[in-house]
């Protein structure tokens, strides 16, 4: 996959950049001035009580959502409106809490179809099937049997997706956003609904991905220790306000953080 | 024992990605294209050709793309008879204008005229979903049926209203017995089903499932729901319309609109539903079944020796299709296709239970 | 001018109120249940057939009354014998399944009634009403069976309305139409609530077929005029009662006034050969309003979310 620094951002130079992002929904404030950012190469925690913003954050960034204030800067482009294919060209992947897979397809195809972006060649060739078009799909498959592999997925790349658990399909979901080479990956909920041991291989490929392929990562999650122990920084959010940014000890020790999670008003 | 897959070890993903991976079922298929090429046209009789074969074959390469629009790419439509007209009165226009053209120019012509106005009827796919893309369909269906109708320049001002077509030669060969039909047929449904299994396993095959299963997660990873649904009408009103000019042309000789109407329509997608949505080899079993079945259904009567009028027959046809698409989704929804594969996986593991 | 014009005007209305009564089923089961219901227009042609043929030999309102308990009986074999098998299963599933109900029906219907057209003799005035004969000349021909039509309709709809919103069974009706496994979590019981849903649709569809018979005779292309009923259900949103009703009106009147005054302009532009517009003026009509609002006029938002 490709080395770090290829993405026209220079090491430890922020990746994302979120600048006073605002977003309601017919007068329901989701987020409220909320500014930080990511830098290459990092693991950023968005954390956060329920309801307090961190996915609208995430469909922000992925141009899902416009939001009414604020701007986005990705790769040093300021961003005023995106569309999600937009979003994906420009090398954004992303998971969903809920599994957004292809359920008539096998975890093989679903992996292969976040390959549809490298994909050049046109309808006549694939008609034909032999020469520039094969040649393409074989070396697709070769990059995506490397990612099964990775994922240690091997075994069920044939079932459809519908019918695996869920553990399994979230790492089918993880193959999908990284056959898409992407600069910044954002995970919601990677975790969630796993035992420890499924945890323990997620947190395992997630450390991977950063190290091995570069590959900047934002990360959703619930669970603390995950938190610390995977992520560089955190950012902290409490019903659509930024409330902490720092490194994860800075961060667990900050009183806004601890009454925002108790529940203690303010 | 016989249907095994021991000592088969794919060594290359060119041969894992191959369209019959089973040496058996490479075997079988070419036994079988052998065959209906060379075998079937000494054997068949007349009636064989002109009332099961030939229809069975044309009316595949519409279940095809119909297969293509609605099974792959999700996208439901009702639309199928008017652009078989489109297919149907392009290739009839070309044929009358042009008489020295030849005839499968002709006939691809007709299918990029239905894929012209299949692309712009489909453009409101990208607005509209489900039930509601379902319903406006139906507009194309009763506009196109009517444009057809109506406008006297595509029947060439004929009073009655209706079109015939004259002798057809196909390379100096005069394509005069139902036997050379077939082959001319076969020749088509072949090279178009070859085309669309090499699609349906591509990058735009994956596309179209992806923009069917989920089309917002689809966006997210890249694909533009404007390229894949409009290709995939583009693709289905091609063969949609090279299989009306084909019925045109090789199976009624003459026609008026009606024949390309809201029940042919409905006969496409049943055999689309009944064969497996999402199946090429499907389309060519729902075709299969819904030509046969009537075909059985008005011998019964002889055979049991029961007196029934055609009106009866016709009526009892509806019932039994109607039960037929209850049952098939209730019991097995991947339709005749899916029955064949869990066939074949039993019989892998034939004589042994498992 | 205007005296032919309001003529075709009111004549299209209340046809329009005709295509509402077939409508009323379809947003009915759609509302209760989610699912499309294909075979609501072969249930009107079924339920006119076996109305025609019951009055042949008993007096009407038996045969009315014999002929609702029949659509009740449907209702409650499709419920056994389809629907219970198809729970939770995608709506395209459910709507092709009552494609296939609705060829049985008229598969069904025909075999057991026969096929030639019959009549419905409910003894309503047949003779045309003329209004206004002080204003325009020769006055405006109003159809008073369909006049008839339109007030039933109109108590039809109060009373339905009424029934959703207020009923406790309403209530569960529009629970079981937003989710079924919810609804059955809840101990919604899911069987007798589509049970009811389709006796009720069936019972509408006996109005529809009524109406419809008397004015055109008991035939086969009484099932084509279901199909005109989709492009009123996309005008008047697949949940909404009033809809339903305000989307015939425009189809009905539309279809004619295009007729009659599109129709002739069109012929001469295009050197055609003859109208026909009615044929797919409320398809396009329906199709030109689902491109500005996909979710019909009435419909609902949908919103999707990931």
């Amino acid at each position: 996959m490709r080395a770090p620094g290829d993405s026209g951002v220079g090491l430890d130079a922020a990746l994302l950049s979120v600048d006073n992002v605002s977003l309601s929904f017919g007068g329901v404030a989701a987020l409220t001035d909320v500014s930080f950012d990511i830098r290459k190469g990092e693991v950023r925690a968005i954390i956060g009580p329920n309801g307090a913003g961190k996915t609208s954050l995430l469909n922000v960034v992925n141009g899902f959502y416009r939001p009414q204030k604020g701007r986005i800067t990705f790769k040093g482009e300021a961003r005023p409106r995106m569309r999600p294919y937009e979003a994906a060209r420009s090398g954004i992947a992303r998971t969903f809490q809920n599994v957004a897979l292809f359920r008539g397809m096998t975890a093989l195809d679903n992996i292969m179809a976040g390959r549809s972006l490298k994909m050049r060649r046109g309808l006549f060739w694939q008609v034909l099937r032999i020469g520039p078009a094969l040649t393409e799909e074989v070396a697709h498959r070769r990059k995506v049997e490397d990612i099964i592999d990775f994922l240690e997925i091997a075994h069920i790349r044939r079932i459809p997706v519908g019918r695996l658990p869920y553990g399994l399909q979230k790492r089918v979901e993880l193959g999908r956003a990284l056959a898409m080479e992407p600069d910044l990956l954002l995970l919601d909920e990677p975790m969630a609904g796993m035992n420890l041991e499924e945890k323990e291989d997620m947190s395992r490929y997630i450390l991977d991905v950063k190290n091995e392929f570069g590959t900047t990562i934002a990360l959703i999650e619930h669970d603390m220790g995950v938190v610390m122990d995977l992520s560089d920084r955190v950012v902290v959010l409490d019903y659509g306000r930024k409330i902490a940014d720092g490194t994860p000890d800075e961060v667990r020790s900050d009183q806004k953080v601890i009454d925002a999670y108790l529940g203690v008003r303010h | 024992m016989l249907y095994r897959e021991v000592g088969q070890f794919k060594t290359s993903y060119v041969a894992d990605q191959a369209i019959f991976p089973i040496a058996q079922d490479r075997w079988f298929v070419l036994l079988v294209v052998a065959f209906a090429l060379v075998g079937m046209p000494l054997v068949a009789g007349d009636y064989l050709c002109s009332e099961v074969l030939i229809p069975v074959l044309i009316l595949s390469i519409a279940a095809i793309g119909l297969n293509i629009l609605t099974g792959y790419c999700g996208q439901v439509s009702l639309g199928t008879g008017g652009f078989m007209a489109v297919g149907a009165y392009a290739a009839y226009n070309v044929a009358l204008r042009l008489p020295d053209l030849n005839l499968i120019v002709a006939f691809l012509f007709a299918g990029v005229m239905a894929m012209l106005v299949g692309v712009l009827f489909g453009l409101p796919s990208l607005r509209i979903k489900g039930f509601y893309l379902a319903v406006a369909t139906l507009a194309s269906q009763f506009f196109l049926e009517w444009t057809f109708a109506r406008v006297k320049w595509f029947t060439n001002y004929a009073p009655s209203g209706s079109v015939a077509v004259g002798r057809i030669d196909l390379f100096g060969i005069p394509i005069n017995t139902p036997q050379r039909i077939y082959l001319v047929v076969l020749m088509f449904a072949v090279v178009l089903a070859l085309a669309a299994k090499n699609l349906v396993r591509g990058r735009i095959g994956r596309m179209w499932t992806a923009t069917r299963d989920m089309d917002i997660a689809a966006e997210i990873i890249g694909i533009r729901p404007l390229h894949a649904k409009l290709s995939a009408f583009a693709v289905s009103s091609f063969y949609i319309g090279i299989a009306g000019a084909l019925w045109g042309f090789f199976r009624l000789g003459s026609w008026e609109p009606l024949a390309f109407d809201i029940n042919r329509s409905f006969q496409v997608l049943f055999m689309v539903i009944i064969g497996g949505l999402g199946s090429i080899l499907g389309s060519f079993l729902g075709a299969a079944f819904i030509v046969l079945v009537p075909i059985l259904l008005s011998q019964l009567p002889r055979w049991l020796d029961i007196p029934v009028s055609t009106a009866t027959i016709s009526h009892v046809e509806s019932m039994v299709f109607g039960a037929m698409i209850v049952f098939f989704l209730i019991a097995e929804p991947n339709g005749l296709a899916r029955l064949w594969a869990t066939a074949k996986e039993k019989l892998r593991s034939w004589p042994f239970p498992y | 001018m205007l005296g032919p014009v309001l003529e075709t005007l009111i004549g299209g209305l209340l046809t329009g109120v005709l295509y509402s009564l077939v409508a009323l089923g379809f947003v009915l089961i759609f509302k209760a249940s989610g699912v499309f219901n294909f075979a609501q227009g072969a249930m009107v042609l079924f339920a006119a057939l076996t109305l025609a043929r019951l009055g042949e030999t008993m007096p009407i309102v038996a045969a009315i009354a014999l002929t609702a308990a029949v659509m009740i009986a449907l209702a409650y074999a499709i419920e056994r014998l389809v629907l219970r098998h198809l729970v939770n299963q995608e709506g395209m599933i459910l709507f092709m399944a009552t494609l296939g109900i609705a060829y049985f029906l008229d598969g069904f219907g025909q075999t057991l009634w026969g096929s030639d057209i019959y009549k419905i003799d409910l003894g309503m005035p047949r003779d045309p009403i003329f209004l206004l004969e002080s204003v325009f000349p020769g006055g405006l021909l109003i159809d008073p069976t369909e006049l008839i039509a339109a007030v039933v309709c109109a108590v039809l709809v109060a009373g339905l309305a009424v029934f959703f919103q207020v009923t406790r069974i309403g209530r569960a009706l529009r629970a079981v139409a937003d989710d079924h496994q919810a609804a059955q979590s809840v101990g919604i019981p899911l069987d007798y609530i589509w049970l009811i849903v389709w006796a009720v649709a069936g019972i509408v569809a006996l109005v529809a077929g009524m109406m419809w018979g008397v004015k055109l005779g008991v035939q086969f292309s009484l099932g084509q005029v279901a199909l005109k009923a989709l492009p009123v259900l996309i005008l008047g949103g697949l949940t909404s009662i009033p809809g339903a009703i305000v989307g015939g009106l425009i189809v009905g009147a539309g279809e004619k006034l295009a007729e009659v005054l599109l129709g002739p302009l069109l012929v001469r532009w295009f050197d055609l050969a003859g109208g026909g517009i009615e044929n797919w003026f409320a398809y396009v009509l329906a199709l030109l309003v689902l491109l500005v609002r996909p979710q019909g006029l009435f419909g609902e938002k949908i919103i999707e979310r990931v």
